[in-house]
């Protein structure tokens, strides 16, 4: 099959404005579809980022005391040991937090004591006996904290000098701290000048609050301080399937060893992602829905400028057939015709789309525009116009010669 | 002539009809999408105190420590509670007010009601003067109040209706946590778009329920709520002790004009110098006083979301726009050799040009009126949305006209190329072809 470009750009010449407005038309969609795809793989990224937490297993109560607790302590371990004891229950801890919970503690940790700003900033978990058991999370290195290390925040509150025997730190932490060296043993210094051993790393431990655009990596540290329930939270662990009854038993047993308490909602790890990156959902449907509307309208576009010049040149195709073009040869005539357009436009596409990117990297903080998303936008757009075409080139190569030269 | 040229317009759309409709539904598209992302931006980014704003003024002292201090580093944007009681005191301002966030579990005297946490405002008396609170029944408290500690407390709208079916409940008691207080005051139907006292609240956060005297609040041990920063090598056991190195609260001071700005922009360095050579300060004066607008704009208060989307659907009617000049400029050339006989007959460029032009208007109303009913429908969906500013997102009269007026630009934009396209057309040589 020969390329006849020749007769194409001479024709296109005569309708420079049509066909650069084709050109703008799937150039300006080429951009923002390649920039909107990119941003959804971005959200969807983030809503994946792994907590570390047996979220499917998990149950997170909070509930508040209508009175001050005269001994919140004694309360919480009391809780803790009815808790305990239900059925379906594997493990149940107090948590200051928990991921993608309502509050959020975040503070600087240091690899020594002279740094003029905290190294790094990482979610503090502040957590009573039974939390491993209880959150599902694996250690990597080291040991758990043992039972005469824990200490209620309470107590420490009043004691100045105080000091916590050690800490577990995540893996992306150690690794930052110690890169190609065990952090085991290693000192830390979380917040103030006193050093603390790193007992142990942890696998995966995410962050309170990922996703944002602006958060460091997945930097958390576990400091074995039990706070008491009204500063946390109840972390239970439930026997697969057993959730629904583990919160309905639990709620009541809690209400049984104290009327007065008000509670939130009970929600598992899982719920709270969800409720945590609705938004970014919502973002992802939205730009979704955008990225499709826009192609069609530059399919209708494309469909109705072409069926004008089917039209207009109807005359040139009934002489092109009459002197024997073959209807393929029609056919290939208008497609080849979009693909040159496509192509233009989809070039220019390519430029803008880099520049909106860098406008978002320097806006929103995010990563460059990975090349591979440019062929796909590329071939994408490609396929789109030859598709809107067929219909008005088919339509082209079905002119009958003679009506066409008789008309 | 006009009467013609609109007749001659819907003549040629009835003529074309899947052409006609192609760009009044493109034309809908871009327009309903840009006024449902611009109604959006327009409501978050509102002015919370209409004709008030530019006197209330955020205060920032900057309390840190020398180690790792960089100079012109912007300072804290909350006070520690020290300084805001040392501010308050010097009552320097016509008027101010010191507050931080809170929750509290409150319950009717009777303890009928169900007990629920709910979310507070600890402050200081000028507080509902300088927000202009509006009260429905009773008041607020006095600086008398804030001194003597008083059990007393303003309820929202919303608690009223809850614990006391909307009755007025000024004189009556509330059990907030352990401590029985004097109901004073209840708020009308009040919110603050954006809450912009406390941010760390949320930007588009309801107004609390429940207000509270500030020095009452601490001193019953309410439980504080939102963003605090503390700072120093020595652990900290009671942050929100008065001496504590820990910043939370917020600073508001009402200053009517520039010189009273400048005023207290020297008496908050003079305060800051006061502090270093009481050793209580290690940095050099680095105070801010923002407007809230100042304010708002400093924190980006709009979210990066809404922007995104605003940016996104202004390219998406772009893209609307140019697929519109190009169907428009097909559906011109289509009719030339009419327009040629026209011409032929006498009819002037001017003429061709209005007739066209208002063929686009006809197509750009269309597609305006098809963007309106997007847009309330496009607004109906940003109201499912989880974010906290979503039942915010309504059509008002002023994004109504700008609505239309955008309609109409675009299809003036839309349709002045293929108009003038029109207008070149020569008489003779249609004539001839023809």
């Amino acid at each position: 099959m020969s390329l006849h470009l020749g007769p194409i750009f001479k024709t296109l010449r005569r309708h420079k404005i049509a066909a650069g407005l084709i050109v703008l038309e799937v150039g300006l969609s080429c951009a923002i579809i390649c920039n909107a795809v990119f941003l959804i793989g971005h959200r969807l990224a983030a809503m994946q980022l792994p907590s570390g937490f047996a979220e499917q297993e998990s149950v997170v109560l909070q509930l508040a005391p209508i009175r001050k607790e005269a001994n919140v302590d004694a309360a919480t371990q009391r809780d803790l040991a009815l808790l305990r004891g239900l059925p379906g229950v594997q493990q149940a801890s107090v948590l200051n937090q928990v991921p993608f919970g309502d509050s959020s503690n975040n503070g600087g940790i240091s690899r020594s004591a002279d740094a003029a700003r905290p190294d790094a900033n990482a979610s503090w978990y502040l957590a009573g006996e039974g939390w491993l058991a209880s959150s599902g999370l694996r250690l990597l290195a080291g040991r758990d904290f043992h039972p005469e290390e824990y200490q209620s925040l309470a107590l420490l509150r009043g004691q100045p000098d105080a000091s916590i025997p050690g800490v577990l730190i995540s893996r992306t932490l150690a690794e930052h701290f110690f890169p190609g060296e065990s952090a085991l043993g290693k000192e830390v210094y979380p917040g103030g000048n006193k050093p603390v051993k790193v007992l142990g790393v942890i696998e995966t431990l995410g962050r309170v609050r990922p996703g944002d655009v602006q958060s460091q990596g997945d930097y958390a540290v576990v400091l074995p301080v039990r706070v008491g329930y009204d500063a946390g939270v109840y972390l239970l662990r439930a026997q697969a399937g057993q959730r629904e009854a583990v919160i309905k038993a639990a709620r009541a047993a809690l209400l049984q060893a104290d009327r007065r308490r008000v509670f939130e909602p009970a929600l598992g790890i899982d719920e709270l992602r969800q409720r945590h990156f609705q938004q970014d959902r919502y973002m992802a449907w939205t730009l979704a829905l955008v990225c499709l509307v826009l192609l069609v309208v530059t399919a209708l576009g494309i469909i109705g400028l072409a069926n004008f010049w089917v039209r207009q040149r109807s005359r040139m195709i009934g002489t092109r057939r009459a002197l024997g073009a073959t209807r393929g040869q029609i056919l290939r005539y208008f497609q080849l015709e979009n693909l040159l357009l496509s192509a233009l436009g989809i070039a220019l596409g390519m430029v803008a789309a880099y520049a909106i990117n860098l406008a978002l990297m320097l806006n929103y903080q995010l990563p460059r525009l990975p090349l591979a998303y440019l062929p796909v936008g590329a071939l994408a757009l490609l396929a789109l116009g030859q598709l809107a075409v067929l219909g008005p080139a088919r339509r082209a190569a079905a002119l009958p010669p003679v009506q066409v030269l008789r008309g | 002539m006009f009467a013609y040229y609109l007749d001659l317009a819907l003549r040629s759309c009835r003529a074309n009809p899947v052409l006609t409709g192609l760009m009044v539904l493109a034309l809908g598209l871009g327009i309903g999408a840009s006024m449902t992302t611009l109604t959006v931006y327009h409501v978050l980014s509102a002015d919370p105190l209409p004709g008030r704003s530019d006197r209330l003024h955020l205060v920032q002292l900057d309390a840190g420590q020398l180690q790792g201090w960089r100079a012109g580093e912007e300072p804290d944007e909350q006070l520690t509670r020290l300084d805001a009681q040392n501010l308050l005191a010097e009552a320097r301002a016509p008027r101010q007010a010191l507050m931080s966030g809170g929750t509290a579990i409150v319950q009717d005297q009777a303890e009928q009601a169900e007990a629920r946490s709910v979310s507070a405002r600890y402050a200081s008396a000028d507080f509902f003067a300088m927000m202009g609170a509006p009260l429905r029944f009773g008041s607020g408290w006095s600086a008398a109040d804030d001194a003597a500690h008083a059990r007393v407390v303003v309820i929202s709208h919303e608690l009223n209706e809850r614990l006391f079916g909307g009755a007025d409940s000024s004189g009556r008691s509330l059990r907030v946590q352990d401590t029985e207080m004097r109901i004073i005051g209840v708020l009308a139907p009040w919110r603050l778009t954006p809450h912009f006292y406390d941010l760390n609240m949320g930007s588009y956060a309801r107004v609390e329920e429940l207000f509270v005297p500030f020095a009452t609040a601490m001193e019953i041990g309410l439980n504080r709520a939102g963003s605090m920063n503390c700072w120093g090598n020595e652990r900290v056991n009671d942050p929100l002790a008065a001496g504590a190195n820990c910043a939370w609260m917020q600073y508001w001071v009402e200053l009517p004009d520039a010189q009273a700005r400048q005023d207290y922009r020297a008496y908050l360095v003079a305060y800051a110098e006061r502090q270093r050579q009481a050793g209580r300060f290690e940095r050099p004066p680095n105070e801010r006083l923002r407007s809230v607008r100042a304010w708002l704009v400093h924190k980006q208060v709009v979210p990066g979301d809404v922007r995104l989307q605003l940016w996104l659907a202004l390219g998406f009617l772009l893209v609307c726009l140019t697929n519109t000049v190009g169907l428009l400029l097909a559906k011109c050339l289509r009719g030339t050799p009419q327009i040629g006989v026209r011409r032929a007959l006498g009819a002037s460029r001017k003429a061709i040009f209005a007739q066209h032009l208002v063929e686009a208007l006809v197509i750009g109303g269309a597609g305006g009126l098809l963007g309106l009913l997007l847009a309330w429908i496009g607004l109906l969906g940003v109201r499912m949305n989880p974010a906290s500013y979503a039942e915010l997102a309504r059509l008002d009269g002023p994004m109504l006209a700008a609505c239309i007026a955008v309609s109409l630009l675009a299809s003036v934009a839309a349709g002045l190329l293929p108009a003038w396209r029109a207008a070149q057309v020569a008489p003779a040589l249609q004539l001839k072809s023809q």
